[in-house]
């Protein structure tokens, strides 16, 4: 599904590598969680895979079931089905956030050459889904994110992933900010969209998320660095001890 | 979810479709090939003359011109707005121009010259109910025929034709051109033309009362709601004339009119004249509501040609607890200048003025609103939002004046700036006189920039850059979109889509 070789990224505008080297190879209908200390370039790599502005890729490559993803657009990337669940969900004011959706929506199926959502389709699907999601009808109304909580835009984040059915997801730190109770409905929505054909990187500085969401393989980075893989075992150890011992190891 | 909150919430998948559909090019450019009649090239008595006697106008409205034509020779241009083009050579216009069928004035749209009519197909007009269905939720719930739009359309100097004149007339209603209403209604016309915008006025507004061709008149007698929503729809169409169309609407005691009004002309890579003057005067406890969607060709992107748009509108609020709404969207012409004003005379009238202004590449506005406070009790509000791209200058003027008189009133100003770009800019100029102590002014002005996060958001989602614009900048404008009838709306909604095409990247 996703395949990252030795990726190297620096800032465009000032001389800072922040990435240095990565390799990662997440299959179909895996699940991969990174950890690792703030700063170390998680947020960083799932923008450079997205494809935001502000980076410079001096080395490597990315390719989405075989595609080179670092030549694309932004939203050709979204259209081959690489979606990002943000950690700082942005707002957007006076947008309402079903047409926001719809929009996307339809952008993306335009892309992909297929025929648009009716307005009643739409509606329809995006009904029960926010329902599974506990979004009401006025928090679809609503402008994109505007006054919602920490909370809210995280389950936002998880609607919008929901609806675009995309194959490969970033979550990152959607668990940071949520209660337990919005974690268990973030989780089952996260579990629900899980099948053979979608993936997933979900970015998290907490064990508790894995135990909803069972990872396939868990990275440790630091550094700009894949430091460290393993099985779930390894998030239980960077929650008991920190990242010392595993920083220790490298250096 | 209700009808009108979907289609009103930001942008919708016509606005997309509008913009793949034109891809970067001004729509409404094409010209339409026939004969013309004009009158001699140049402005003087004899000109204002014929243009009467084109009109068949009695004597009393002969004389009116040209006491207007006396005082304008003595007037200078005003040269105070932030806008900037080449002289005027006000010799050098057409001041009369009519397709030449028109020579003996149709009785009903049957005798229109059909390649006219094409032209207004062309322009959408009237509304096609498709537009109201299409992709607007809940569309199963809107009765299948959608609604009625009475359509008055001026082709250059004259007008071609209204729609649904007798369904209109048995409510009472008088709809038609002004040139009619000379004829057939002369007290009426008498009694208020230039009661609101006096030909004193301004240089522009002189010289449109000497040298107005045609326009349209509307009269609501005392408690009607007019039963359709009424449109006039404006098109330059000749080469080097300036259009000069005078709008009179009355409302009489207790009724209620909404008005639309859409402009386009053709692409030309010389400038043309636009001055109209709009009058709107309203009785006891009536209500206007006027709609503009001004799309004017506003030349090409190093400023070759466009519109140059110099326009007086205004409402006399005479009666109590009259009230008016002017609800606009300029994205058109090269130069604007125009201020929708609102004299609040009657105790308790309110005037509320909602805008969009937007200007790319080289266009030029100075737009704004003045609201001024005569009557015990009145209430104003005025939302404005500004937004700028390429290399354009938006500014906004408004003036607020409490008078002596017009103790408790209110106003509350909201003024928005979005620049897209860093060459363009965007200027906010009130003036507020405040002449008694038991009024209030409010003023909130913001300029902001469109977010290199939001764009991102947005084509992370899958969206374009386009698009990504589009919707953001829909989103800033959303409060006055939603004063818009929902035809209006819709068509506003793809116009800004439109006319920021190019504008990022
Ligand atoms: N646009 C930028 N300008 C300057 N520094 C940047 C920029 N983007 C990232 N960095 C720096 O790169 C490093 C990695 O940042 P990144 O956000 O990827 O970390 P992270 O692993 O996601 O951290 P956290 O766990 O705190 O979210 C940090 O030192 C950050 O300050
Ligand atoms: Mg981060």
């Amino acid at each position: 599904m996703l395949d990252i070789k030795n990726l190297h990224v620096g800032l465009e505008e000032e001389d800072k590598q922040i990435l240095k080297g990565v390799d990662l190879k997440i299959g179909a209908g895996e699940v991969h969680a990174i950890m690792g200390p703030n700063g170390s370039g998680k947020s960083t790599l799932s923008y450079v895979l997205s494809g935001k502005d502000g980076y410079e890729v001096t080395d490597g490559s990315a390719e989405l079931n075989g595609e080179e993803l670092l030549e694309m657009e932004p939203e050709e990337r979204a259209a081959a089905g690489l979606f990002l669940a943000f950690q700082y969900p942005v707002e957007i004011p006076g947008v309402g956030n079903m047409t926001f959706l719809r929009t996307a929506v339809n952008a993306q199926r335009k892309a992909r050459g297929e025929d648009e959502l009716s307005a009643g389709e739409f509606l329809k699907v995006i009904r029960a889904k926010a329902k599974d999601l506990e979004i009401d009808a006025d928090m679809l109304k609503r402008p994109v994110n505007v006054g919602f909580s920490g909370g809210e835009k995280k389950r936002n984040e998880i609607l919008q992933m929901a609806m675009l059915e995309p194959k490969m997801c970033i979550l990152d730190e959607t668990d940071s900010g949520l209660d337990v109770d919005a974690m268990k409905l973030v989780s089952h929505g996260v579990n629900a969209l899980r099948d053979a054909g979608r993936s997933f990187l979900v970015i998290t500085h907490y064990q508790r998320l894995l135990d909803h969401i069972k990872p396939d393989v868990v990275h440790i980075m630091a550094n700009g660095r894949i430091i460290k893989s393993g099985g779930p075992e390894l998030a239980l150890e960077v929650e008991n001890n920190g990242y010392a011992d595993l920083l220790a190891e490298v250096a | 979810m209700s009808l009108d909150t979907e289609v009103k919430d930001g942008v919708d998948q016509e606005t997309v479709d509008a913009v793949r559909e034109v891809g970067g090019a001004y729509k409404y450019g094409w010209e339409t090939e026939i004969e013309m009649d004009y009158a001699p090239i140049g402005v003087n008595e004899d000109i204002v003359r014929l243009i009467s006697e084109k009109n068949k106008e009695p004597q009393w409205m002969t004389d009116w011109r040209l006491e207007a034509f006396a005082r304008w020779k003595l007037m200078k241009e005003p040269d105070w707005a932030m806008v900037d083009y080449p002289q005027i050579d006000f010799q050098e216009i057409y001041y009369y121009a009519a397709p030449k069928s028109m020579a003996d004035k149709p009785k009903s749209l049957d005798d229109v010259d059909p390649k006219l009519l094409e032209t207004y197909k062309k322009l959408g007009i009237p509304l096609k109910e498709q537009m109201i269905l299409a992709g607007v939720e809940g569309a199963e719930d809107i009765p299948a025929e959608g609604r009625k739009v009475a359509v008055d359309a001026v082709f250059d100097s004259v007008s071609v034709g209204t729609t649904f004149q007798e369904e209109l007339k048995k409510a009472g209603v008088i709809f038609c051109s002004i040139s009619e209403a000379i004829q057939e209604h002369p007290e009426l016309v008498k009694k208020y033309l230039g009661s609101v915008v006096p030909q004193s006025d301004n240089f522009y507004a002189t010289l449109n009362s000497a040298v107005f061709s045609d326009g349209s008149f509307v009269y609501i007698p005392p408690n009607t709601k007019c039963p359709m929503e009424l449109s006039t729809y404006f098109r330059i169409n000749a080469e080097n004339t300036g259009q000069f169309e005078r709008t009179l609407i009355i409302a009489d005691e207790g009724s209620y009119v909404s008005y639309l009004e859409g402009c386009t002309a053709p692409m030309r890579d010389t400038n043309q004249l636009h001055a109209a003057v709009v009058e709107l005067v309203i009785l006891d406890d009536a209500e206007i509501k006027y709609s503009t969607v001004q799309n004017w060709y506003p030349g090409d992107e190093d400023g070759k040609g466009g519109i140059y748009n110099f326009v007086t509108k205004r409402a006399d609020c005479r009666g109590k607890r009259s009230k008016v709404m002017w609800t606009q969207v300029e994205t058109g012409s090269a130069v604007t200048w125009k201020y929708p004003s609102c004299i609040l005379r009657g105790d308790d009238s309110q005037g509320e003025f909602y805008s969009i202004a937007i200007a790319n590449n080289l266009q030029q506005a100075d737009t704004g609103t003045k609201m001024v406070h005569l009557g015990k009790n009145t209430k104003s509000r005025i939302v404005s939002k500004g937004i700028s791209a390429g290399k354009a200058q938006n500014t906004y003027r408004g003036l607020v004046s409490m008078h002596p008189r017009a103790k408790d009133s209110r106003n509350y100003t909201q003024c928005d700036s979005l620049l897209i770009g860093d060459k363009c800019g965007a200027h906010t100029v009130p003036y507020i006189e405040v002449k008694n102590n038991s009024s209030r002014v409010e003023h909130e002005a913001t300029t902001s920039k469109v977010d290199d996060d939001q764009l991102f958001y947005c084509r992370q989602r899958g969206m374009d850059e386009e698009e990504a614009v589009a919707l953001v900048v829909n989103g800033f404008c959303k409060e006055v979109l939603q004063a818009l009838p929902m035809e209006f709306a819709m068509e506003a909604q793809a116009l800004v889509a439109i006319s920021l095409e190019g504008s990022v990247g």
